[in-house]
């Protein structure tokens, strides 16, 4: 599973640094890196990005996984060079952005968008699976989810725009109704997209989500 | 005033129903004039719901005028833009006011729209907005609670009969018949020989099925329709036809078609009604009935 994203515009990156002329780059070693929005190759062209701007760039480091609690100590490592900058520029995802912004008392400013958190299904090929909810019911449909892979979320089979298989809203998506209504009908078990589905509870952990495990 | 829909569809009559579509904006002139045109001429008038995804003047705003002039609304309502409180809020208000029609629809993708940008709900699917309504029939609403005054609607729901693959858009209707659909309003139709192989399998069903029929107006939309709308074959037969009609009598030749296939399907029995959508030529309905051999409402 990776944190997928994508890098803002320039524009909005410049707006973020307004009055802010000292930047300090972090980038991430796991999941931008794979998606190659905030690796060292994206960070070393962002310090060349952020000088063309006018900006100072006083350090730029790749912490391993930006958003563990191991960043805490990378960052204190690189003390002197952040004490330096007014602000720190992330190329990491929006995890790994309030984790630093938790860790220093300057404005972490993020350079990607966060888009969804995906699974690589084949190399370089990421695709969201998961809604994350709060309950599951892959069991009813053949272990493919349609909260997330049908475009309208539905429950109860497919809307009246698929296509041959395809969805309606992008021609490059599959149709997830008649994926689990193909992968049921191969396992004998039609009857189950047949059952009734109600109306899905959207408050199972009301937002913000916590979870306490003693 | 109009007979209610539901006795309607309860009688042997050949059911028909047509739509409109209101307006951007306020200026409800055109919107008022179709109803005019139609109120007579057909059983009830179904109002769209932000067809398309493009934001409109409400459907139930347009059904409160249907009601003001005497004749009988279905209110189409889909589940992109309201989560169930908004959607349950609306159909107390449109019982209140006397719509008793309601078409339940899961609705267009936002992103095919005019607010690309904006959110969308989809809490609820088609089939669970027509238990909704049963529900809230029986006195509580979808919270469990009892309702002061209740409702009461003649609901219905739709079908693509010419969906590929067909089977899992078979599953649902089922699962809208189990849910309480009265009436089922079709996808365009245009392949009869598909649509009575349709019928067969849906006459198992304690249904009403009133076959959508949409106005061909050229060559060029009927070959665009099947091409690129889901869940519409038109077949090559009635594209020539269209391009063979002479220069600038390709709507008549549309209407011709129209009335044809309405009156196949009355006189054949293949299905119980239909439903025309005339897409911005709602004045030329009362000529498809014409050309069907069928003379108005009464």
């Amino acid at each position: 599973m990776k944190s997928i994203t994508k890098q803002k515009s320039l524009e909005e990156i410049q707006q973020q640094l307004v009055g802010l002329d000292r930047v300090y780059i972090i980038g991430c070693g796991t999941c931008t890196t794979m998606t190659r929005t905030g690796g060292r190759d994206e960070v070393l062209e962002m310090k060349e990005r952020l000088q063309g701007m006018d900006k100072i760039v006083t350090g730029w480091l790749v912490t391993p996984t930006a958003c563990d609690e191991m960043t805490g100590a990378a960052l204190v490592h690189a003390n002197g060079a952040i004490a330096n900058a007014s602000c720190v520029v992330s190329m990491s995802c929006a995890m790994g952005v309030q984790r630093m912004a938790g860790y220093l008392d300057k404005p972490v400013l993020p350079a990607l968008d966060t888009l969804f958190i995906g699974l690589e299904s084949s190399p370089g090929d990421f695709h969201e699976i998961c809604a994350q909810c709060g309950h599951c019911l892959l069991g009813y449909t053949a272990g493919i989810c349609p909260v997330t892979a049908c475009h309208k979320h539905l429950l109860n089979g497919p809307c009246g725009g698929t296509d041959s298989g395809r969805c309606e809203v992008d021609k490059d998506k599959d149709c997830a109704w008649t994926l689990i209504y193909k992968r049921l009908k191969q396992q004998g078990r039609l009857d189950v997209m047949r059952r009734y589905q109600p109306v899905k509870n959207s408050q199972v952990v009301p937002r913000p989500r916590i979870m306490r495990v003693d | 005033m109009a007979k209610s829909f539901r006795d309607v569809l309860k009688s042997d009559k050949f059911v028909i129903t047509s739509e409109i579509g209101p307006p951007k904006g306020t200026n409800l002139d055109s919107m008022l004039h179709h109803i005019d045109i139609l109120k007579d001429t057909v059983d009830a008038i179904n109002v769209t719901d932000h067809q398309s995804s493009v934001m409109r003047f409400p459907s139930l705003g347009g059904c409160l005028y249907i009601k003001e002039k005497g004749a009988e609304p279905i209110m189409q309502m889909t589940c992109r833009d309201r989560n169930q409180m908004a959607l349950q809020s609306d159909l107390l208000f449109a019982y209140a006011r006397g719509v008793r029609n309601v078409l339940c629809l899961t609705g267009d993708s936002i992103v095919v729209g005019d607010h690309k940008d904006a959110a969308d709900v989809f809490e609820m699917d088609s089939s669970q907005l027509l238990r909704t309504v049963r529900q809230m029939e029986a006195g509580r609403d979808l919270g469990g609670n009892e309702l002061d005054g209740g409702v009461e609607f003649c609901a219905g729901a739709i079908v693509t009969p010419e969906a590929d693959p067909l089977e899992p858009q078979l599953i649902k209707f089922e699962k809208k018949v189990e849910a309480g659909a009265e009436f089922i309003q079709t996808q365009a139709i245009y392949d009869l020989e598909n649509f009575a192989k349709f019928m067969e399998y849906a006459r198992q069903f304690d249904v009403k099925v009133l076959a959508g029929i949409v106005l061909l107006v050229s060559a060029r939309m009927a070959k665009f329709m099947t091409e690129n709308v889901p869940g519409i074959f038109v077949p090559q037969s009635l594209i020539d036809e269209l391009a063979a009609a002479p220069k600038g009598q390709a709507l008549s030749k549309g209407i011709e078609i129209a009335g044809r296939m309405i009156a196949t399907l009355k006189d054949e029995g293949i299905c119980d009604g239909v439903h025309i959508m005339a897409i911005g030529k709602e004045e030329v309905v009362p000529d498809i009935l014409a050309a069907a051999g069928i003379n108005g409402r009464h």
